[in-house]
């Protein structure tokens, strides 16, 4: 109970350091999110339109991705960014930079199965049309991909929600270094490790609202565009 | 200005489909001309709804030759197709024609007052802001034809295009087609109602089990038809 109040103001009380937190947080979530929307995105709407040799075995391993364990994630990171592997000389190692592609590499496969799975069915309707209007390959993806895009926004939100309750990956590959690569994830582990409950908690409950939030919006931003576009 | 080369005749020679080990259309030998409407008869499975599609190119032939005013290969720029059931773009009645016009290579300045004619030729002018997904079955079709003309077609394909429409809607469709068909376009529809065809028809191609039964001008296949399953469809009989 004590906790929960200490937690409350610290919350409302706008402590400098943890809206820190929560601001780099929200920096490297959405950015590992939209980096991993420029890849997902198109190489879902590929693998949704295009029969190539060797594309249901790249299927499955984009699905079976999207269950990756982010500490291996982490760990795959850590060892191209480390200062022996291929991209040592980067000195990403340790910095925000590091956590966006950790957790972008970590989201791309939620979207981009996703998306397969969306523009899949979406192809299915249109095709006839599409094809009778003699629309062309790249056309095409992007006349499914806008008229995906109610649908899509439910995908980025996933993908959203993925990078932000994520904790191992950017454990690893950020360091969680006191006011350069803590994020709230990170932070409430190691507060609840230490003892301070009403940081973890306050943390905590940010997280959860923010999370709220963005979906929250984005349901309406989906509904009054389907209200709008049918 | 040099007028476009013409896609028509249509000639199918010889032309058989298969799908999945399924003939759905077997040694087809038929021309289309321009002129009046043609309609495909024939009873459910007969092969018109295929016949269709092979000449929009959405049905590979397994064998045989298509050609258009006698070339194999066209750009297939001027034709069109309406489906049973059109599926409309997630997009406003207006959104639809403009992507069709759009698709058809047409200037974004000349845009919107194309659209605002397709839009009143298809009685829909005040629905234009409406989501295309939210009209009526019968609003939805005629918005399909009037994106099929954002083409500016020379010949307009139509797949059984009132089949799921009440009497009125059915109308208003048909009225529309009569005015296409007026202003200079080859319509080539495929219907199970006889009466539609009586009433559309310049020339019937009958069709049954994949195969053309015979072609003739509507007037002469309605009062004598040449063969005996052709009389038979006529009468109403069941035609397997």
């Amino acid at each position: 109970m004590h906790e929960g109040s200490s937690a409350l103001a610290l919350v409302l009380g706008g402590d400098a350091a943890l809206y820190a937190i929560v601001a780099l947080s929200l920096v490297v979530s959405v950015s590992a999110t939209l980096l991993a929307a420029v890849v997902g995105l198109p190489l879902g709407a590929l693998l949704a339109l295009v029969r190539f040799p060797g594309r249901t075995f790249i299927v499955v391993i984009v699905n079976a991705f999207m269950g990756l364990p982010p500490v291996v994630v982490g760990l795959a990171v850590y060892l191209l960014l480390s200062r022996s592997g291929p991209l040592g000389t980067l000195g990403l190692l340790f910095t925000p930079k590091a956590m966006v592609i950790a957790q972008a590499l970590l989201v791309m496969p939620i979207l981009a199965a996703l998306t397969r799975q969306t523009i899949e069915d979406l192809w299915a309707e249109y095709r006839d049309e599409l094809t009778a209007m003699r629309i062309g390959p790249l056309a095409r993806v992007m006349t499914l991909l806008w008229d995906a895009r109610f649908s899509l926004t439910t995908t980025m939100l996933a993908g959203f929600g993925r990078a932000a309750a994520e904790v191992g990956t950017v454990m690893i590959v950020g360091g969680n270094i006191d006011g350069f690569t803590r994020t709230m994830t990170t932070a409430i582990a190691l507060e609840t490790s230490k003892g301070d409950l009403p940081l973890a908690l306050g943390l905590g409950l940010i997280l959860i609202s923010l999370i709220v939030l963005v979906n929250a919006a984005a349901w309406g931003v989906r509904r009054a565009g389907e209200i709008r576009a049918g | 200005m040099r007028p476009p080369v013409s896609d028509l005749p249509l000639v199918f020679e010889d032309v058989s489909a298969l799908v999945r080990d399924v003939t759905l259309v077997n040694g087809i030998s038929l021309q289309v001309d321009a002129g009046a409407p043609t309609v495909l008869v024939g009873p459910n499975g007969a092969g018109k709804s295929t016949l269709i599609r092979l000449a929009m190119g959405l049905v590979a032939p397994t064998s045989g030759r298509i050609t258009w005013g006698g070339r194999a290969e066209t750009d297939g720029q001027r034709r069109a197709m309406v489906f049973q059931r059109p599926v409309m773009l997630r997009r406003s009645v207006a959104g639809n024609i403009g992507y069709a016009l759009h698709a058809a290579g047409i200037a974004r300045a000349a845009r919107r007052e194309r659209v605002a004619d397709l839009l009143a030729q298809a009685g829909l002018a005040h629905l234009t802001a409406r989501p295309a997904r939210r009209l009526s079955g019968g609003e939805q079709q005629r918005l399909a034809l009037a994106r099929a003309l954002a083409r500016d077609p020379e010949v307009l394909f139509l797949d059984e295009p009132t089949a799921s429409l009440d009497p009125a809607a059915t109308k208003a469709v048909e009225d529309i087609l009569r005015a296409i068909a007026q202003s200079g376009v080859k319509l080539v529809m495929a219907t199970h109602d006889l009466g539609q065809a009586r009433r559309l028809a310049g020339e019937i191609v009958f069709m049954l089990r994949g195969s053309v039964g015979e072609q003739s001008g509507a007037e002469r296949f309605f009062t004598a038809p040449a063969t005996p399953e052709g009389a038979a469809f006529i009468r109403g009989d069941l035609v397997i």
